[in-house]
């Protein structure tokens, strides 16, 4: 790389973000992670943002809120799936949720476990049709789909 | 009249470690888990803005789509890195490219300047490789 000193300052931003996808549970402070990246606060989040459109923040809570939608699909409840990423409001969780995923926690929860069950009851009406008529038509296929 | 591209065949040589490498080191969401019994298992991942392209990780055997043949010659030239599969777009690609390269992703090109803009190749765990450019940015 032509660039050394961007490289290295691109390695300490992304450092700092691969803290937060591992972190995120944990309460994190952004000028912390800013003094681990030997930066200042004011300059860390500015490079971060840059970086990645968001404030470290902002990043913080839009990883919970991912992280949130993955433990609702395996039918975590609200309650607990709000604490386990890191929000320590219900009522928070619930308002930010809604806003970036257009659904309240539990209606979003419903709605995967619902597709979920869909997909054991009726896979093939999730693949496209060439390929479901390739699954059914195969040589020695015993697959059945429930009726 | 054709609308759109919602599907398509990525074939790797093994599905679960394909669906650590889509998953876990690129970030791709999820889309469809399907079991199908002795046919395998239906599995597609899309990009994260992207959620109505399907890519579909076929494994490369005797269960869907290949006879014993096919999928020996098949398996060879993935894992020799014969196909460019695709174009994958990044919001940052310093970031991006030292990211992967964290979590341990092969590039087979470094982020370049290329007279058509600044771009990478990378392969998956199996051998496929797709170029990445970066989203041009209105700063």
């Amino acid at each position: 790389m032509e660039n050394l000193p961007k490289i290295y300052l691109y390695r300490r931003i992304v450092q700092a973000k691969l803290f937060i996808d591992s972190n995120y549970a944990e309460s994190i402070d952004a000028g912390k992670i800013a003094d681990e990246a030997c930066y200042s606060k004011f300059h860390f989040i500015r490079t971060f943002k840059s970086i990645y459109g968001k404030t470290p923040h902002q990043y913080l809570t839009a990883v919970r809120i991912e992280k949130a939608k993955g433990l609702l699909e395996t039918g975590t409840s609200v309650t607990e799936t709000c604490f386990s990423v890191g929000f320590d409001s219900l009522g928070s969780f619930i308002t930010l949720f809604k806003r970036r995923a257009g659904l309240t926690p539990s209606e979003y929860r419903q709605s995967k476990l619902q597709r979920k069950q869909q997909i054991i009851e009726k896979p093939l009406s999730f693949v496209p049709g060439c390929f479901a008529a390739q699954i059914i038509h195969s040589k020695n296929s015993n697959f059945r789909e429930a009726k | 009249m054709i609308t759109k591209l919602n599907h398509v065949s990525l074939f790797v040589l093994d599905q679960e470690s394909a669906y650590d490498f889509y998953v876990n080191k690129l970030g791709f969401k999820v889309n469809t888990d399907a079991e199908m019994g002795d046919k395998g298992r239906w599995l597609t991942v899309n990009p994260p803005e992207q959620p109505d392209l399907e890519l579909t990780l076929i494994p490369i055997d005797e269960k869907m789509m290949f006879d014993k043949e096919s999928a020996e010659q098949m398996r060879r030239l993935v894992a020799a890195g014969t196909f460019g599969v695709g174009a994958f777009e990044c919001d940052d690609m310093l970031a991006t490219y030292e990211e992967l390269k964290a979590k341990g992703v092969n590039f087979k090109k470094e982020p370049t300047q290329e007279f058509y803009g600044f771009s990478a190749v990378f392969q998956d765990d199996s051998g496929n490789w797709f170029s990445m450019s970066e989203k041009s940015k209105a700063k």
